[in-house]
């Protein structure tokens, strides 16, 4: 059974955490993957950073641009990672654009993964249907769980098809944005996460966008499996370097508990 | 060969649409409306009377005489210079504002690379009382002062783009992101022939509009509806793909693509996406994208700002694979002095994205009886300053 899946199977609300390989410096890579494990963080999102990253806000996209002038590439980053299984068991999901996988070739990318133990990819501009026409297999062979999006706009009827067609769990987006861009939830957030818990969908839900906190984390998580940190945790990185990374993931699991 | 997109979105292997999902039900209804909508009786009167009354057409083709004795063939121009204001653009926002009322929108976004696109779609916001708001890369908007201005002046808000390299793509970007915050309210008027499908079919059905009148004025004037060649340059394509379209499939009719080299093709100082470019994903679609090897996107050169974009249409990507249609690459140089010599000689300065068609006329040689059709897309004000820079004037 995949990691993640065996992950979501323990009775606990996940807290994953999202970061953007080679960033502060090109290869902090192994030691923030190590430290958030570390400090009982469930599972991550290791970011391969792109040039265009139309869903991202301004904090990533920032941390992106620097990865890539840090020299951060699709091959060095399977290099820094080829070991990471000596030291590390929680899932670990590569979150990136598809171009840069087109570009390493599909196929040899999915089989990489495997290889290293990546047990899952997001990929928010590989639709549905381009993945179920023609990836799709390939994933499957390789072991990888696609991760799909729903946001509070996406239709019954396309959370059904979305629901069938995933594996491992489903990414919530909280609202209508970009990463990195609320400020805590309101009504309209509470009444959607409630709508999609009721739809008693076959994969758990895990919620990313706008988390940023103990609260928000918490709200979050009132009905969901689980909450994915991005942009707070790269800022924090940002004012902090990744020798406090410590004290980021205190902040949450304080309330987590 | 089919040169039209197909039920999937694709031309070809190129076009689909790669969005993430926060956009799927802005797009998805787009694509089950705009068929729809543009069929409507009343949209297409309402169309054409704003195409006629507010931007001027039919826009002339004119028999360009001294040209064609210099190069010893017959030139006709497209005059898509005098439309209201002074580019094709004009044609593509008036359809995508109607578009955007009939399907309920209040507020509309734009990108713009040098500030055509997005005049066009503060003119258009302004003409409907509708919200605008037009992203521009940082060094765009240092670079195209006055239509800065002119958007302002038109009740734009402009927005600067502060990520990337501050340029087109950047803007393009901010839109998108843009997009995806304002899901319920707001339609996103693309300028070019690119992004997710149904976008550069949209946008080629309302540049169309230039193919269409092209060929009864070829009727009335050689008695003929195809010409030997049309010709068009491109950056996105959106004028280009307007030129080419009633023609695709008229077999006889030579079409030829002319993209900016820039300082020249292996300079790294180049927009040539045909010949620099390779298959990938831009923007929402798949089609030929300057890249590095590890597929992040580069930044073209041209200096001509309408045409330094990484990647090209999917129409025109397919239209490039299969051989349809012949790209020639053109360099700064050759299309200033290209600029200049219309000029002089018929004393139309255009805009220089159009220069770069004209160039072709120095690298390609036409025959005597040929007829050549070139889109004249833009006026040259905008770029005066180029040309005072260039050529110390």
């Amino acid at each position: 059974m995949n990691r993640i899946n065996q992950k979501l199977q323990e009775d606990k609300k996940l807290l994953s955490i999202y970061f953007t390989a080679g960033y502060p410096a090109l290869n902090d890579t192994v030691k923030i993957i190590q430290d958030l494990e570390k400090n009982g963080v469930d599972m991550i999102e290791i970011g391969l950073p792109f040039s265009d990253p139309l869903a991202d806000g301004p904090t990533i996209q920032a941390s992106s641009t620097q990865a890539l002038t840090n020299g951060m590439t699709t091959a060095i980053l399977f290099e820094q990672l080829k070991n990471i299984r000596k030291s590390v068991r929680i899932p670990l999901i590569i979150m990136g654009y598809f171009n840069p996988i087109f570009q390493y070739g599909v196929e040899a990318f999915c089989k990489k993964c495997q290889e290293i133990g990546i047990d899952g990819l997001i990929l928010p501009d590989l639709p549905l249907d381009v993945y179920q026409d023609q990836y799709e297999d390939i994933f499957k062979k390789y072991g990888l769980a696609h991760i799909f999006l729903i946001t509070p706009q996406t239709s019954d009827e396309r959370i059904l098809k979305i629901d069938a067609a995933s594996d491992g769990f489903i990414y919530m987006v909280s609202s209508a944005s970009v990463t990195g861009s609320q400020d805590g939830f309101g009504n309209t957030q509470e009444q959607y996460f409630q709508r999609i818990a009721d739809m008693h969908l076959k994969n758990p839900q895990i919620i990313g966008f706008g988390i940023s906190n103990a609260e928000t984390f918490q709200q979050a998580t009132k009905t969901a499996s689980g909450a994915i940190i991005g942009s707070a945790f790269v800022k924090h990185l940002t004012n902090h370097g990744v020798e406090k990374i410590p004290d980021f993931i205190e902040g949450i699991l304080a309330v987590k508990q | 060969m089919n040169y039209n997109v197909d039920e999937k979105g694709y031309y070809g292997e190129f076009g689909g649409a790669f969005i993430p999902e926060m956009l799927y039900p802005n797009v998805e209804n787009l694509r089950q409306q705009y068929l729809k909508v543009m069929a409507d009786p009343t949209f297409i009167a309402e169309f054409d009377q704003l195409l006629k009354d507010y931007v001027g057409r039919p826009s002339p083709l004119y028999f360009a005489k001294r040209l064609s004795e210099r190069y010893n063939t017959k030139i006709y121009l497209k005059r898509e210079d005098l439309n209201h204001t002074g580019a094709h653009k004009v044609n593509n926002t008036i359809g995508q504002i109607l578009m955007a009322k009939r399907l309920g929108k209040t507020r509309i976004i734009a990108e713009t690379g040098a500030g055509q696109h997005g005049v066009a779609t503060a003119t258009v916001c302004a003409l409907m009382g509708m919200a605008c708001i037009v992203y521009m890369g940082e060094i765009d908007i240092a670079r195209q002062a006055p239509n800065v201005a002119r958007m302002k002046m038109l009740g734009a808000e402009v927005r600067p783009a502060l990520s990337g390299s501050r340029t087109l793509k950047d803007a393009t970007n901010e839109a998108i992101r843009d997009w995806i915050n304002n899901p319920v309210d707001t339609h996103y008027i693309i300028g070019s022939a690119i992004g997710p499908h149904p976008y550069p079919d949209m946008v080629t059905r309302f540049q169309s509009i230039i193919s269409e009148e092209i060929k009864w004025q070829l009727k009335e004037k050689e008695g003929k509806e195809n010409p030997d060649y049309v010709v068009a340059c491109v950056g996105g394509g959106s004028n280009a793909a307007g030129t080419f379209y009633h023609f695709l499939h008229e077999k006889e009719v030579g079409i030829i693509a002319v993209e900016a080299a820039g300082k020249g093709i292996d300079t790294g100082e180049s927009a040539a996406t045909s010949v620099l470019g390779k298959e990938g994903i831009i923007h929402g679609c798949k089609t030929l994208l300057m890249q590095t090897q590890d597929g992040q996107i580069t930044e073209p050169y041209s200096i001509s700002a309408g045409l330094d974009y990484p990647g090209v249409g999917p129409m025109h990507a397919h239209l490039y694979k299969s051989g349809r249609a012949e790209f020639i690459a053109v360099t700064d140089d050759q299309a200033m002095q290209a600029g200049m010599q219309l000029s002089k000689l018929e004393g139309i300065i255009p805009a220089i994205e159009s220069s770069h068609a004209f160039a072709v006329l120095e690298t390609k040689t036409f025959k005597p009886d040929d007829v050549v059709v070139i889109n004249l897309s833009g006026r040259g004000d905008k770029d005066l300053g180029t040309y005072i820079d260039y050529f110390k004037l």
